[in-house]
């Protein structure tokens, strides 16, 4: 008797701890509490949302996938001491950070360690460094402007355009790239108004777009200071078609806004909005579970662990130092790979390719209008 | 020049909301040299009461008269009473510092409670266009400014044709004199301080539907009205006025024309100007006292 048990013991120990050895582990670093709470805990649940499908179904190769979550407080510091922590126990795939400057602090940790990481960050300069090891999860700015760009010449027919950005990093890199992809296409920039961050007066800016008289504008700043030009061009009676991305046309935006924010119109890379049957699924399963609509952020987290799936299958086999090699490069199909939601192209420097939306405010809602199709 | 004129009303309408607040910082200074650091938080704050207000389920309406009490009850009558007796006897120093510490306070309290980050206002004024002579200017601009031109007419009708008016006048000059011949200095001096809370109020309506609320928004308003107040002098109410619309004014000229990055270096520059060859501002008198 005694020996039987014994043995169940013994056999349910190595049962457990196979289990346990063949996992996957992954570390994911997010904004879990501070200003970026709503970015953190979106991405958190749609990893854990994906991680529970996938585990449900068999897991990867054979082996489930395991993560463990820390909490960068929203802050760049405490981000590269929790990624280091990670980095510590040997993760297969580093996940994570959402804010930009949380990955460009992180991001040589990761390329030190030679673990890939697939983070939230859509700053342009992210992926310029020459970082192998770096994926996003959604468009950088040198993927996105280009499509805003065309729609500006192609859809609106605006052969003027007047191009007010905020004067930071975000700004600047969104405007140089949109003013120069303009400028190929053959649409003359009559008007380029730098603003300030946390501007509140946008009378004099608005004079000038008025003065100019361009056949569109395209606006580049922040959600708050979005809302407050947004109100000041409604005031100076200013009709020209309104161009933006995600920050012109967001929630908060159409808040703050209030009617001031009907008619303008914005690029989107990923929204739970979008008229795409897997990401109606998603948007079920996710609220279903979570008890509440996610943002973009909530996709790019259930991406990022799919990407893994993707490339790992790909790969054949579960070896972190392929890991990104493998994904540079590869097409990812929603036909064969349901989870990566949209048709998928990652390059040579970890930027996506994929089709996005231009999404319009009409009766302060978003409306898709439009599929834009993948750049190549 | 549509564009120049549509630059001036827009300044105009900002200046006018600057001037109100300017209209403040002489007023608590004139009677009880007070310089009030905090004025840009007093401004900040009643749209806070009246956003709180309107959450409790109040209509709007209900939600400005709730706001603007309030508003005289906090930063005139506690304002006075909590901060500015008690420090008072320690001079003037002390005292704008502690109104510093105030509008960081003021500034926390609200992050605290309300939230960070910024909240929609309604409008008192509906949008919309009126044309003046050929051009189209948005009611909520002329809104503004007449609200403002009435505020301030009301106020200097009250400070000089009225017997109240001339026993604040008398209670600013000289106070002592005023008390021998049975002027109520102290109630007097409650007086501006309960106008000064109806005034930051009244501005506070008025630019947060442009400005949206935020904690954070009353540090560019303190700072412009500030310098409207030297620049028209601190000791004339006629000069804050004056200061506020010009400040206003300037700061978008200087925008559209000099450079959106310098457009808070340009009104600077104005006040280091008149500052070295005009010190007692435009419309200020040398060492005179009067409201």
């Amino acid at each position: 008797m005694k020996s039987t048990l014994l043995a169940g013991a013994l056999l349910a120990f190595a049962t457990a701890t196979s289990v346990h050895a063949q996992a996957i582990k992954l570390a994911n670093v997010a904004e879990l509490s501070g200003g970026g709470a709503t970015v953190g805990t979106n991405w958190k649940n749609g990893i854990d949302l994906a991680i529970e499908e996938i585990n449900a179904k068999g897991g990867v190769l054979g082996r489930k996938l395991e993560v463990t979550h820390a909490d960068s407080q929203s802050n760049p510091g405490v981000a590269r001491a929790q990624v280091q922590k990670a980095l510590d126990a040997e993760p297969y795939v580093l996940l994570g950070p959402g804010y930009s400057g949380s990955v460009k602090v992180t991001a040589p940790l990761a390329a030190e360690a030679g673990i890939a990481q697939i983070m939230g960050g859509e700053a342009a300069e992210l992926t310029q460094g020459g970082n192998k090891f770096l994926f996003r999860t959604s468009f950088g700015q040198q993927s996105s402007m280009p499509k805003v760009a065309k729609y500006i010449h192609d859809e609106m027919k605006a052969k003027t355009v007047a191009v007010v950005w905020v004067n930071n990093d975000f700004g600047r890199g969104g405007r140089d790239v949109v003013i120069k992809e303009l400028d190929r296409l053959g649409s003359k920039v009559v008007a380029d108004l730098s603003t300030e961050a946390g501007q509140a007066d946008f009378a004099a800016d608005v004079g000038k777009i008025k003065a100019a008289n361009p056949d569109a504008v395209f606006v580049y700043l922040n959600e708050e200071e979005s809302a407050r030009i947004l109100k000041e061009l409604k005031r100076q009676g200013v009709t020209a078609p309104l161009m933006g991305e995600t920050t012109l046309i967001g929630q908060k935006v159409i808040e703050l806004a209030g009617d001031a924010a009907n008619g303008a119109r914005g690029h989107v890379g990923l929204t739970t909005d979008a008229p795409v049957d897997q990401i109606k699924q998603f948007r079920e399963r996710f609220s279903k579970k979570y008890n509440y609509v996610p943002d973009h952020n909530g996709l790019k987290g259930y991406l990022a662990v799919y990407m893994v799936k993707a490339t790992t299958e790909k790969m054949g086999k579960v070896d972190p130092k392929k890991f990104a090699d493998t994904l540079h490069g590869l097409t990812i199909k929603a036909a064969d790979e349901p989870g990566i939601l949209m048709d998928v192209t990652f390059s040579d420097t970890g930027d996506i390719d994929r089709q996005s939306f231009l999404v319009e405010v009409v009766e302060g809602k978003q409306v898709v209008k439009q599929v834009l199709p993948k750049v190549k | 020049m549509s564009n120049l004129f549509d630059l001036l009303v827009a300044g105009l309408a900002t200046g006018a909301i600057y001037a109100l607040v300017a209209v403040g910082f002489t007023l608590l200074w004139q009677t009880s040299q007070t310089i009030n650091f905090a004025q840009g938080e007093f401004v900040m704050l009643p749209a806070f009461l009246m956003l709180a207000a309107m959450h409790a389920g109040a209509p709007f309406w209900l939600a400005i008269i709730l706001g603007i009490l309030l508003s005289m009850i906090l930063l005139g009558l506690g304002f006075k009473l909590l901060l500015v007796d008690p420090m008072m006897r320690h001079g003037v120093l002390p005292l704008a510092i502690a109104t510093m510490a105030l509008a960081i306070g003021i500034k926390e309290a609200v992050k605290q409670f309300f939230s960070a980050e910024a909240s929609p206002f309604p409008s008192v004024v509906p949008t919309g266009d009126i044309s003046i002579l050929g051009h189209a200017v948005s009611l909520q601009s002329i809104g503004v400014l007449v609200v403002a031109i009435l505020a301030v007419v009301g106020l200097t009708t009250l400070l000089n044709r009225t017997s109240l008016g001339h026993q604040m006048q008398a209670a600013a000059q000289n106070p002592t004199v005023a008390r021998i011949i049975g002027v109520p200095v102290e109630r007097m001096i409650l007086l501006t301080f309960l106008i000064n809370a109806f005034l930051v109020a009244l501005a506070s309506l008025l630019i947060t539907p442009i400005y949206l609320a935020k904690f954070s928004s009353g540090e560019v308003l303190g700072q412009a009205a500030f310098i409207a107040a030297i620049v028209g002098g601190f000791n004339q109410v006629r000069g804050a006025i004056a200061g506020g619309l010009l400040i206003g004014v300037l700061d978008n000229l200087a925008a559209a024309y000099v450079s959106t990055q310098y457009r808070a270096a340009v009104p600077m520059m104005f006040l280091i100007a008149v500052i070295l060859f005009r010190p007692q501002g435009l419309l200020g008198r040398a060492e005179e006292r009067t409201v």
